[in-house]
C-alpha cells in the first residue's frame, strides 16, 4: 500500500493480455435480429407439430396404458362424442360467460382506477399500498370466504375472477401511465390544455396500447381462475368437465377439456394482439 | 418592455441544502427581437426558460409578458422543446391543430390555420404523415408550426436544434431567420451553441454558471444574415468574445467541483 506513484507500465504490454474475439455469422443464434422467414415458419410449425408427433408416436408404438395417456385418435373421438351431445358446447359457453362477465367488470373498474393511480401521485399514495398487498393474496385463497359470503352460484365464481384480475390490472395500467413523457403533458399545457384535457386527450391515447397489452396478459389469469372456480362447485363448465372426467378416469375427456381451454385462450390472445395492431398503428413499430 | 424578467431568483431544495440555480436575473426584451441566452451546462438556462413558460414558478422575482405577470403555462407563449414532443398518434396536421382544438377553435378555422403554418414550415405534403415517419429536422418544424398556430406573443425555444446534424441545423438556422423576418415574431431561445446564437439573434445574454447569472449582454450587428457571414471577421469577433466568456465560466465551474 506504499507505492502510490509507481509509473504506469508500458501501454503496449496490455495488448498481450487482450484475448482476440470475433463474432461469427450465424442464422439460428441471431441475437435480437430477424431470422429468415422460411426458418421462422418452419420453427413455428415444429413448435406445435413436434409435440403432437411425439404424442402420437408414444401412444402408437409405446406400451403406456391408454388410461394414463390416450392416443390423439381417442381424444378426437371423445371430442366428437362430447360435441354431439352438446355437453362440450354447454360447458364452453358456461366458462366463457363467467370469464366474460368477471373480466369485463374487472377491466371496467381497473382501467380508470389504474389511469388515475398513474396520473395522480395522490391517488397512487392512497391506493398502491392496499393494491400491492391484495395482489399477493392468491385469488383462489378467497374461495372459502366467497362461498361463505356468496353461496355456490355464479356470484362467487365471477367475484373470484374479479379479485384475480382487478388488482393486477390496476397496477399494470398504472405502470404504463407512469411512462408517459412529462414533456408531452407540459406541451399540452403550453398549447392551452388543462389537466382534464391532458388526461383525456394525451395520457389516455398514449397508454391505450399499454392498456390493451395489460388486459391481454390478465385475461390469461381470468381464464385460469374460471377453471379453478369450477373445480370446486359447478354444474357445468370446462373445469367441471375435467374434474368429473377425472373422477371416472376418463383421461381422453380430460385431454379434450385441456385442449379446448388452451385453444380458446390462445384465440383471445391473438384477438388482443390484432386489436392492438389495428387500433394503435403508431405504437406497432415499438412492439 | 414586452417580455420582462425582474430580479428573478430560483432555488431548489436538495438533501445537501439549498441550491441556487438562478441569481438576480434581469432581462428586458422588445417586441420583434430574436434573443438567445447562451450558457454552459449548469447555467440554469433551461430553468430560466421554464419560468418564462410558466411551467415552474420563481422563488422570488417575476416574469411579465405584455405587462401581465406569468402565473402558469399558456398558449400566448409558444414553446418548442428540446426533445421532440409531437403526439405520436396524431398525424402532422392533427399535431399542428391540437393547440387550437384545445382552445375551442372550430374545425374549419383550425384546419385553415394549421395548413397555413404547415406551408410556412414547408411541410404541406407531409400533413398526413405520422411523426415517426419524419426526420428530426422535420419534427422540429412541425413543433414550430404547432407553436405558431396559436399566434403566440413570443416563441420560446429550448435548445431546439441540439439533436440535429450539422447540415440540418444550418438549414434550420436559415429557416428561423426567414421565419423571424417574415412574421416579425418575438423569439427567446436558449442554447449552448455560440455560433448558433451569434448567427440567429439580434441580442445575446451570456449566462454564467453555478449559480446562473447574466454575465454580459451583447448586441449583435451582423452585415447580413446568410451563411457566408460566418466567414466574416465581425462574426468571429462576436463568437470569440462569447467563447472567452463561457470558457472562463467553465473553468470556474471545474475549479468549484474540484
Amino acid at each position: 500500500m506504499t507505492q502510490t506513484s509507481e509509473p504506469r507500465s508500458n501501454p503496449r504490454s496490455i495488448q498481450a493480455l487482450i484475448k482476440p474475439k470475433t463474432i461469427r455469422p450465424t442464422v439460428f443464434w441471431r441475437l435480437a435480429e430477424d431470422i429468415p422467414k422460411p426458418l421462422y415458419t418452419a420453427l413455428t410449425v415444429t413448435s406445435i407439430g413436434l409435440p403432437l408427433l411425439l404424442w402420437w408416436a408414444i401412444t402408437t408404438f409405446g406400451t403406456i396404458d391408454p388410461k394414463f395417456l390416450p392416443s390423439p385418435a381417442k381424444v378426437m373421438e371423445a371430442f366428437g362424442r362430447l360435441w354431439s351431445t352438446r355437453e362440450l358446447l354447454k360447458d364452453t359457453v358456461a366458462s366463457l360467460w363467467r370469464v366474460g362477465v368477471g373480466f369485463l367488470l374487472a377491466s371496467l373498474c381497473s382501467i380508470p382506477v389504474g389511469v388515475l393511480m398513474g396520473s395522480f401521485p395522490s391517488i397512487r399514495a392512497l391506493l398502491e399500498p392496499l393494491f400491492g398487498l391484495m395482489r399477493y393474496m392468491p385469488a383462489p385463497a378467497f374461495i372459502p370466504l366467497l362461498i361463505l359470503y356468496l353461496g355456490i352460484g355464479e356470484e362467487p365464481k365471477i367475484t373470484l375472477i374479479f379479485i384475480g384480475v382487478f388488482f393486477f390490472n390496476s397496477l399494470m395500467v398504472m405502470d404504463t401511465v407512469k411512462f408517459v413523457p412529462k414533456d408531452l403533458i407540459e406541451a399540452t399545457y403550453m398549447l392551452g390544455g388543462n389537466r382534464w384535457e391532458a388526461l383525456t386527450q394525451v395520457i389516455l391515447p398514449h397508454v391505450l396500447p399499454g392498456i390493451i397489452d395489460a388486459c391481454r396478459i390478465n385475461l390469461a389469469a381470468a381464464w385460469q381462475l374460471v377453471i379453478v372456480s369450477e373445480l370446486i362447485a359447478a354444474n357445468e363448465g370446462l373445469g367441471r368437465r375435467i374434474s368429473v372426467a377425472g373422477r371416472f378416469l376418463r383421461t381422453d375427456e380430460i385431454f379434450v377439456g385441456l385442449i379446448v381451454i388452451g385453444v380458446i385462450g390462445l384465440s383471445f390472445d391473438l384477438l388482443f394482439q390484432y386489436l392492438l395492431r389495428v387500433s394503435c398503428k403508431w405504437a406497432s413499430q415499438k412492439r | 418592455m414586452f417580455l420582462q424578467i425582474n430580479k428573478l431568483n430560483k432555488h431548489f431544495d436538495t438533501k445537501k441544502g439549498t441550491l441556487v440555480v438562478l441569481k438576480d436575473i434581469d432581462m428586458a426584451i422588445q417586441q420583434g427581437e430574436f434573443i438567445c441566452a447562451v450558457g454552459a451546462s449548469g447555467s440554469g438556462k433551461s430553468t430560466l426558460l421554464r419560468q418564462i413558460a410558466g411551467l415552474d414558478a420563481p422563488t422570488t422575482g417575476e416574469v411579465t409578458v405584455d405587462g401581465k405577470r406569468i402565473t402558469g403555462p399558456g398558449p400566448d407563449r409558444g414553446m418548442v422543446f428540446q426533445h421532440y414532443t409531437l403526439f405520436p398518434w396524431m398525424n402532422v396536421q392533427e399535431n399542428t391543430e391540437f393547440g387550437l382544438k384545445l382552445q375551442g377553435v372550430p374545425k374549419t378555422e383550425r384546419r385553415e390555420q394549421a395548413s397555413y403554418f404547415l406551408d410556412v414550415v414547408g411541410l404541406t405534403q407531409f400533413a398526413q404523415s405520422l411523426p415517426q415517419e419524419l426526420s428530426g429536422g422535420m419534427k422540429q418544424r412541425v413543433a414550430i408550426a404547432r407553436a405558431l398556430a396559436s399566434e403566440p406573443k413570443v416563441l420560446l425555444m429550448d435548445e431546439p436544434f441540439g439533436a440535429l446534424d450539422i447540415h440540418t441545423k444550418e438549414s434550420m438556422h436559415q429557416f428561423m431567420i426567414d421565419l423571424w423576418q417574415r412574421t416579425n415574431i418575438t423569439i427567446f431561445m436558449i442554447t449552448h451553441d455560440v455560433e448558433e446564437a451569434v448567427f440567429l439573434s439580434n441580442r445575446i445574454y451570456a449566462l454564467g454558471a453555478r449559480p446562473g447569472t447574466v454575465r454580459k449582454e451583447i448586441h449583435v450587428n451582423l452585415p447580413e444574415r446568410s451563411h457566408s457571414v460566418k466567414r466574416h471577421s465581425t462574426f468571429h469577433d462576436y463568437r470569440d468574445e462569447l467563447m472567452d466568456l463561457l470558457r472562463a465560466h467553465g473553468q470556474e465551474a471545474v475549479a468549484a467541483v474540484a
